[in-house]
């Protein structure tokens, strides 16, 4: 038994329970919070779109096994490339004109996008969810002697981690990474050192919408593949995103993790407060400390 | 037409922020390998000149040649390309790059440029403190650092504005000493520089600039005919 003195004593089992589920919801709160971040760091634009392009990837997984049976490891890899084409058609056709304007007309042209996006799905295919199961070698349980553990949450959280490990490690120790922060700082002057910026903010927004695109492939197996299942998560990630600190790349992964081990920890111990916890989390950072909790202030 | 001998021309040119017109029509020319300082008093748009020869101010009109290309038309990132490096005036070390991030951030477009350690060599200061964030160097070796990382890419012209604003002596002799290494290399410089005296030991031809126009061009030679006049316009 686990005990909290005066509040609840559990079985430890459950207690791991939930703190998988909260590790789960972690990883992808660590993984559209960082598409969001590397996108609002490169081009000041808030992506509310990112919900809609995490849905997408759940489709176009569905799609390819329906249609053309590619299997859930071929989807891994096309359907993120194929979010990634969608947002370079919507950079190239709409984004890029909103990056002289104040941030709140990139919301709002992306807010429409999400709109148009997840109406459309929803007229052609309701909103009820449409099952994806996950591959055979990750199917079943895996006892690990205190607990069991499904394989394929348990490689969610393994894949995550690594995909949020390679994006900070190209943004910070490569030669591309310190393009993109030196552009974040000062993009006229890096395009006079012969550098392509505007290229550059393109491939941006692909790879932060792929990034939710690969977010959406994953969760496909987990969640149903819904016309919804971004709109249900978005506003909890830009809570996530605003508490580690707007376009802070490692806020955003820390971040992600730890309010989703809290929401977990917190329907063990408080299920009522497990809906609204980590926007109390983000109004006290907002509160302590505006600029988030990684984020650099102005 | 391109001017025998002239590696950068620019011709009638006028440039504009917003509303506001700043170079009324300049004209002057630079030839290979030669330091080419463009002088005249705050305001008289020779910073704006650099800026509208490179593309970041946009609002122009009238010709900028380079080896006989038309410049105008080439986005902004196709500049560097061409071998040509810009020194801003405020320098613009980026806060989150490491000093040797900084340095090897432009991208090498042609050969003969320096190598690191070479860099290193001549700035020993900025080789010592390699791993410090960009602005966290003083002033001077902010201003070695933005200088140095041009060295790197092979680019054979630099747009140099204001090297000296604000360093003390020493440092601007230091900067001095190193322009006087990169004219010895063959090097083409069009140095913007309110401090004339600093100019003067390093410039081979001099364009007064006022009210956005060349109003006078001589060589180093006619410079001492040429001071009493400069000491009006100036103020020097």
């Amino acid at each position: 038994m686990f005990c909290i003195p005066y509040v609840k004593c559990l079985p430890l089992i459950a207690l791991y329970g939930q703190l998988l589920l909260g590790l789960i919801n972690g990883s992808f709160y660590a993984l559209l919070s960082l598409g969001l971040a590397v996108i609002f760091g490169m081009l000041r634009v808030i992506n509310f779109a990112h919900g809609a392009l995490y849905m997408l990837g759940a489709f176009v997984s569905w799609w390819l096994s329906i249609a053309f049976g590619i299997p859930y490891w071929g989807a891994l890899v096309l359907a993120p490339l194929a979010v990634g084409v969608v947002a370079v058609v919507i950079e190239k056709t709409m984004l890029h004109q909103m990056y002289r304007l104040d941030p709140l007309y990139g919301l709002l042209l992306t807010f429409g996008i999400t709109q148009v996006i997840e109406g459309t799905f929803r007229y052609f295919y309701g909103a009820s969810g449409q099952p994806y199961p996950p591959p055979a070698a990750l199917s079943g349980p895996l006892n690990l002697g205190f607990m069991i553990l499904p394989i394929y949450r348990g490689w969610v959280v393994l894949v995550s981690i690594l995909a949020c490990l390679g994006t900070w490690l190209l943004i910070e120790r490569t030669r591309i990474g310190a393009y993109l922060r030196a552009a974040t700082e000062n993009p006229v002057l890096v395009q006079t050192f012969g550098i392509n910026v505007p290229l550059m903010m393109t491939l941006t927004y692909a790879f932060g919408a792929a990034l939710a695109g690969f977010a959406g492939v994953l969760a496909a197996p987990i969640y149903q593949v819904s016309p919804l299942m971004g709109t249900n998560l978005i506003i909890i990630v830009f809570a996530v995103v605003v508490a580690g600190g707007m376009g802070s790349i490692l806020g955003a992964i820390v971040t992600g993790y730890i309010l989703g081990l809290l929401e977990g920890l917190t329907k063990v111990f408080y299920p009522e407060a497990s809906n609204i916890v980590i926007f109390v989390v983000m109004a006290i950072v907002l509160l302590l400390r505006p600029a988030g909790l990684f984020g650099r202030a102005a | 037409m391109p001017i025998d001998g002239a590696l950068l021309e620019i011709e009638d040119l006028n440039a504009w922020y917003g509303e506001s017109h700043v170079l009324h029509g300049i004209s002057f020319e630079v030839r290979e390998g030669e330091t080419l300082s463009l002088i005249g008093r705050n305001g008289a748009g020779k910073t704006t000149t650099l800026r509208a020869i490179l593309g970041i101010v946009r609002n122009r009109q009238g010709a900028i040649r380079f080896r006989g290309e038309d410049l105008t038309a080439v986005p902004l990132h196709g500049i560097a390309r061409r071998g040509i490096g810009y020194v801003p005036e405020e320098r613009g070390i980026f806060a989150s790059l490491t000093v040797a991030e900084n340095l090897v951030l432009p991208p090498v477009v042609k050969d003969g440029g320096m190598g690191e350690e070479e860099i290193y060599r001549l700035f020993p200061n900025l080789a010592e403190r390699r791993a410090s964030q960009g602005t966290k160097l003083s002033g001077g070796e902010q201003q070695m650092l933005a200088i140095a990382r041009i060295l790197r890419t092979g680019a054979n012209v630099i747009l140099l504005d204001e090297p000296t604003e604000g360093l003390a002596p020493v440092i601007v002799e230091r900067i001095g000493e190193v322009l006087k290494l990169l004219k010895a290399r063959g090097m083409t410089i069009v140095l913007v520089e309110q401090n004339f005296h600093f100019a003067r030991k390093l410039a081979d031809r001099y364009v007064v600039v006022e009210h956005g126009r060349a109003i006078d061009c001589f060589g180093a030679s006619e410079l001492d005919a040429k001071m009493a006049g400069l000491a009006e316009q100036l103020g020097v």
